[in-house]
């Protein structure tokens, strides 16, 4: 195959119509035919039992067309929220209903919808809606949640909603006999996705077909119509969804069916009217979902060169007021914890926590972030502990390059076995290493300090296991004007998955690139699918667009062989044209190819006319469409792999701390990583840029404040402090090592959630070194760290 | 009791366009929902994220906190109106070539505010381009290659003049 | 998030704007710039019955720069301000200050006279207004009266501004010869409100010797604080330091403690005072 796109930074095909102000995000769609608009009451409250709710007032507001509250939900819509990800260990899962059934467990759980003309009518008619509570206690913070002074369900009276203890090896044994052992508590605090497009929901049903409609900016636009087809009682076929273009996702997206998802198709139904509903930026706060609240208490035996004998680690992961997603994040920080290493023996046992605040679901990370954390610190610490070079021990914890594929013998977020395939840890810490001067940074420490100027220098290792199953598929077809359409069943929401999946494609079949056009996220288009999330789209999609484009060459080049009455080994395609290889004047357009792949009897334009019956002599006593064989030139391949393939990077970053006033100022910030093969390595770069900005974002800007009552403080931009440009470093050094896949056609790996794993680590680490402080809770404000160093001098 | 109505009459990309809205209507639904034309977002509604920038009377707003009936009778100029017809801006171009957006949501935002910056500053140093667009939110890109387009708009612009 | 509804009016001319205040002033706000109002009426934190929206009275959007000072008129955007030049001949603090208002964007639109309405202890020009003695010109059907900066801030978002009343213009009387300033300010992010601003005038004689030394403090107390710290300064500078320290009375929120607010006010006073010495001398020398 004649590489011409793959590896290239195609610049994407999704930018014209974005700079030209012509994208159709779901709020853009279906202007001016109608579409009512839905707006919600939402609890004020973080816990409070609904006594009354009187729409009176809301009735009165011109232009409301209908309310709704839980009595008017019946059958499967009026059942809980599902339990998306089960597990044996979520002993105690609880999720919602899709409006309050008599108690709600977090301010900004939904109440009531009020769907009317505008939503600036369906705000009034909100409200004007009087709802009355009974105010129960908040349960706020991992420290409440234990004590269990007070619960958030009734039949959860430890407020635990899951416990799982996994273990590798003899810890015990282990601990006990190792030469040193060490004790840290780590923690970090609660942050969100934040997408600067909230969740947008339409839904049209057309009452001719019976069939429903709906737009969805989201990440998995076929389970959410499993969903809506589920809680409407309406058979999967009459259910369409479409994820448009989606203005970021970052995970929050992910999470389905919302309330909001099941709520408006069903008024769009009932009225049948068009519905839509936008989430603006409050709500978003208040009602998406949050993550990577976590408290770890970290024992570690190591021996005298730094190797872990012994890792046992438990935490606490506070997952909200409900557990719609499993305990994902938890298992993964559980698994992922390990990174790049082989600790002798290991323990990892964490206990899943209710709280009355918005519910927990993953961000770009799931726990990765949480994991890497505790990990590198761990490491940093061991190093101080001996005297050692923080890299020298990390690397006396490699896996070795010789080593893969390695089993950690824990099993995954996929229900697959933790597996390694490949890498190559040792080479990436001395690419790292020589890109951030590693070796030379103590004396431009010590010449810094000479000059009263505090700096420091930090690292952070980690394994990222992407591309999890069960499975993606593509179809690729090829029109009988030569151009090529393929579809995906996962979604966008600015990966350019419309560009590198026509990159695969036109190198897999010859075909010039322009004439590749990719539909992504549309269940008209393709039906199976799992969605977008932990970094798998390459890997997934990927895969199956070039096994699907495979087949269809395959296929080609027998229709051609049989036209051109040549053999199939000898024939290539090269810009859209099948020819003989050494001899292009034999050749046949792929377009033709197309026209004869499919026996007609009707020619609808010239074109056509070469397939009908008469055009050609044929051989009698075969069929027209050969058996096992299918009309046209097209092919639905699926990939599904036996489990997740493992990528890694390394992260080093220089800081510099204003000795007057604790500002931490990144003076350099450099990646190393490794996705396998890139497909384009532009978006790559793009994608770590952006995960990096993520997790500086994390490490010292964001976070979520709930006071005491369950009530977010801080739920506007002006006070979640989400980076302008000035925040963050002028430019990241980018350093990439490629170990390919073995487990994928493309030895692809995943890259979205690379820039954002060990961020914390990475800077908790550099800030320590700068300032001599542990470092063990992140973010990290100049605040804070004006008081830890003040505290630091006084004792 | 129905709310009152306004009629409003707004130049937007060079084409006189009115109607009727209600005194709380914002600019930006008025842009969006009223005229159609969706390609400036609403990102926040409290004029942070700068999303919602359009220009008027040349200078750059955020649509989300003007009232459409405030600016009755001035001049708006949107992302749709960018482009001379189909060739691209020197900034739309340059956010392309640089990678400059991942999902697009913030970039109409960006592309109004960079073009009327440029316009006042056509050879700004990496250090102003910076300045240009310090006040606009970007989720996906880490601004790395704005600050890169910015810079190669002011090219380009060199180039076909 | 969209506001609630609200009649909306649009004068032409400021008596018409003030004879609509004279009749709903007490269930009414006046809009100009909106970019703090806005958000406001968003959120629906709050819900005028009326809105006077003085966008289109254009006779009070003007800046007269005189030798006294710079006169501010109601509707004169932060951009208009920023660059023009007399007025950061006369006095510049209103460029140092504005540069750190928030961003461009929001400049164009937002109103200085709007902005000190708003009586933010965290908006800059709040600080400069106070720490240049300046004044603001409050107009109702009754009248017209002058306010000293020193008596106009209230606390936080209140101010001696009655329902009735429009502001009209706000005074900053020029920066004095021999003198300088410098305008400091730590925030979270680059265009935040301030965890801590100072504004500092120095005046000097003729032989460079420090005369007097005030600032003004941003975001550390409920209104802008104004502190002589001549003598402290000339006794060391550190004295000037531990008095800001002292007598700032921050508070504790999400993004920093009243302590480090303290404590910055401590660092940047010496930051900005040494600034200000720097300009003056500057100005003492061309």
């Amino acid at each position: 195959m004649a590489t011409r796109y793959v590896g290239q930074g195609v610049q994407r095909v999704e930018d014209r119509r974005l700079v030209t102000g012509h994208g159709r995000y779901t709020d853009d769609i279906g202007g001016g035919t109608g579409t009512l608009e839905a707006a919600f009451v939402r609890s004020p409250h973080a816990h409070a039992r609904i006594l009354d709710i009187d729409v009176g007032g809301a009735l009165d507001v011109d232009g409301v067309v209908a309310i709704y509250t839980y009595e008017d939900l019946a059958g499967a819509a009026a059942e809980p929220l599902p339990i998306l990800i089960p597990h044996p260990a979520l002993h105690a899962g609880r999720t919602g209903y899709a409006l309050a059934n008599g108690v709600v467990h977090h301010a900004g759980e939904a109440i009531a919808m009020v769907v009317a003309q505008n939503r600036y009518l369906a705000e009034d008619a909100a409200a004007a809606i009087v709802v009355d509570y009974e105010i129960l206690p908040a349960v706020v913070g991992l420290d409440a949640a234990r004590a269990a002074g007070h619960t958030v369900h009734d039949d959860v009276p430890d407020n635990v909603a899951a416990h799982l203890l996994q273990q590798v090896g003899d810890v015990d044994t282990a601990m006990k006999d190792a030469p040193h052992r060490l004790e840290l508590d780590l923690e970090i605090s609660r942050s969100c996705s934040m997408p600067l497009e909230g969740k947008a929901v339409h839904a049209r049903w057309d009452p001719d077909d019976g069939s429903l409609r709906v737009y969805s900016s989201t990440q998995t636009a076929t389970s959410v119509r499993a969903a809506i087809a589920a809680k409407l009682g309406l058979p999967l076929p009459k259910v369409e969804v479409i994820a448009p273009d989606v203005g970021g996702g970052f995970g929050v997206k992910i999470m389905h069916p919302w309330p909001e998802e099941i709520l408006v198709p069903l008024a769009a139904m009932r009225l049948q009217r068009p519905v839509k509903w936008t989430e603006d930026r409050r709500e978003h706060f208040i009602s998406s979902s949050h993550e990577r609240d976590q408290q770890h208490h970290i024992e570690v035996g190591f021996d005298d060169d730094g190797r872990i004998l012994a890792l046992d680690v438990s935490f606490w992961h506070d997952n909200g007021a409900y557990t719609p997603y499993g305990i994902i994040c938890p298992i993964v920080t559980s698994t992922q914890l390990l990174g790049p290493y082989k600790p002798g023996t290991y323990r990892v046992e964490f206990r899943s926590m209710y709280t009355t605040t918005v519910t927990v679901t993953p961000y770009r990370g799931a726990g990765r972030p949480q994991g890497a954390f505790a990990m590198e610190r761990t490491m940093d610490r061991i190093a101080q502990a001996l005297g050692r070079d923080r890299t020298a021990v990390r690397a006396a914890n490699f896996i070795q390059p010789d080593e893969f594929p390695f089993d950690q013998h824990m099993t995954f977020q996929d229900g697959r076995p933790l597996i390694y395939d490949s890498g190559d840890y040792p080479a990436q810490l001395g690419m790292i290493k020589e890109i951030v001067g590693w070796d030379d940074f103590p004396a431009r420490r010590a010449a810094a300090a000479a000059q009263g100027r505090l700096l420091g220098i930090g690292i952070g290792c980690y394994v990222e296991g992407t591309g999890p199953g069960p499975y993606e598929g593509a179809h690729v077809q090829v029109l009988t004007d030569g151009s090529v359409e393929v579809a995906v069943g996962l979604t966008s929401q600015g990966q350019g998955h419309q560009t590198v999946f026509a990159q695969i494609v036109a190198d897999e079949l010859g075909v010039p690139f322009e004439r590749v056009r990719v539909t992504t996220g549309d269940t008209r288009r393709f039906g199976h699918a799992v969605g977008t999330f932990a970094s798998r789209a390459a890997v997934m999609s990927g895969s199956a667009v070039a096994l699907a484009a495979r087949s269809v060459k395959a296929k080609a080049l027998r229709v051609a062989a049989d036209a051109l009455e040549a053999s199939e080994a000898d024939l290539e395609i090269v810009d859209g044209v099948v020819v003989v290889r050494g001899n292009p004047t034999v050749s046949i357009d792929l377009a033709h190819v197309a026209v004869l792949s499919n026996p007609l009897r009707y020619a609808f334009d010239d074109a056509a006319k070469a397939a009908t019956q008469f055009a050609r002599p044929a051989d009698p006593d075969r069929p027209p469409v050969p058996e096992g064989e299918a009309p046209g030139l097209e092919s639905r391949d699926y990939y599904s792999p036996p489990r997740s393939t493992f990528a890694s990077g390394m992260h080093a970053a220089i800081v510099e701390i204003d000795p007057d006033t604790s500002e931490i100022r990144i003076d350099r910030y450099c990646v190393v990583h490794d996705c396998g093969t890139l497909i384009n390595p532009m978006i790559v770069r793009g994608q770590v840029h952006g995960g990096v900005a993520q997790g500086i974002a994390g490490a010292l800007y964001e976070t979520l404040d709930y006071d005491e009552y369950g009530q977010l403080r801080n739920a506007s931009f002006m006070d979640f402090l989400m980076p302008y440009v000035t925040e963050l470093p002028d430019r990241i050094e980018l350093g990439h090592q490629e170990t390919p896949s073995p487990l994928n056609p493309l030895g692809i790996k995943g890259a979205g959630e690379a820039g954002v794993i060990p961020v914390s680590a990475v800077l908790a680490a550099a800030v320590e070194d700068a300032t001599g402080i542990r470092i063990t809770r992140m973010p990290l404000s100049p605040s804070e760290l004006y008081h830890l160093r003040r505290e630091d001098h006084t004792a | 009791m129905t709310e009152p109505t306004h009629e409003i009459a707004l130049t937007v990309n060079g084409v006189r366009r009115t109607h009727a809205a209600v005194a709380r209507r914002t600019l930006s639904d008025f842009l969006r929902h009223d005229l159609g034309l969706t390609g400036t977002h609403v990102g926040c509604e409290h004029g942070v994220c700068g999303a919602c920038t359009v220009l008027l009377d040349g200078r750059p707003v955020r649509s989300c906190l003007i009232f459409a009936v405030s600016v009755n009778d001035h001049t708006v100029t949107t992302v749709e109106g960018l482009a001379d017809g189909d060739e691209l801006s020197p900034v739309q171009q340059a956010f392309g070539e640089c990678h400059a957006l991942q999902c697009g949501f913030c970039t109409p935002g960006f592309l109004t505010t960079v073009t009327a910056e440029l316009a006042e500053n056509p050879r700004p140093t990496r250090e102003q381009a910076v300045d240009m667009i310090a006040g606009n939110l970007c989720r996906c890109t880490g601004y790395h290659n704005i600050v890169d387009a910015v810079l190669r708009a002011a090219e380009l612009s060199r180039e076909r003049s | 998030m969209k506001p609630a509804p609200f009649a909306w009016h649009g004068p032409d001319q400021a008596g018409a704007a003030v004879a609509l205040l004279a009749e709903h002033g007490s269930d009414a706000k006046v809009l100009a710039g909106g970019q703090s109002l806005v958000p406001l009426l968003a959120m629906r934190l709050t819900q005028p019955a009326h809105l006077i929206d003085i966008n289109g009275v254009a006779e009070l959007d003007t800046v007269d720069v005189e030798e006294g000072g710079v006169r501010i008129g109601a509707l004169a955007r932060h951009r208009r301000v920023e660059r023009d030049d007399a007025a950061f001949r006369t006095q510049p603090l209103l460029r140092q200050a504005l540069r750190f208002v928030a961003h461009p964007t929001i400049r164009n639109r937002g109103t200085c006279v709007g902005s000190l309405a708003h009586a933010d202890p965290a908006g800059e020009l709040t600080v400069v207004l106070a720490v240049c003695d300046g004044t603001l010109d409050l107009r109702s059907a009754a009248g017209t009266r002058t306010v000293p900066a020193a008596d106009f801030f209230l606390g936080p978002l209140t101010c001696v501004l009655t329902p009735d009343e429009l502001a009209v213009s706000a005074y900053f009387p020029a920066l004095p010869r021999n003198a300088g300033t410098t305008f400091v300010e730590i925030a979270r992010r680059h265009g935040d409100y301030a965890l801590c601003g100072v504004a500092a005038v120095a005046e000097l004689d003729r032989d460079g010797e420090l005369t007097r030394l005030r600032c003004g403090y941003l975001s550390v107390a409920d209104v802008p604080l104004v502190l002589d710290l001549t003598d402290a300064w000339r006794s060391d500078p550190q004295d000037a330091g531990a008095q800001a320290h002292d007598a700032v009375d921050p508070g504790t929120d999400l993004h920093a403690t009243a302590d480090y607010r303290r404590h910055l006010a401590r660092i940047l006073t010496i930051r900005a005072a040494a600034g200000a010495i720097a300009d003056a001398r500057e100005r003492v020398a061309a």
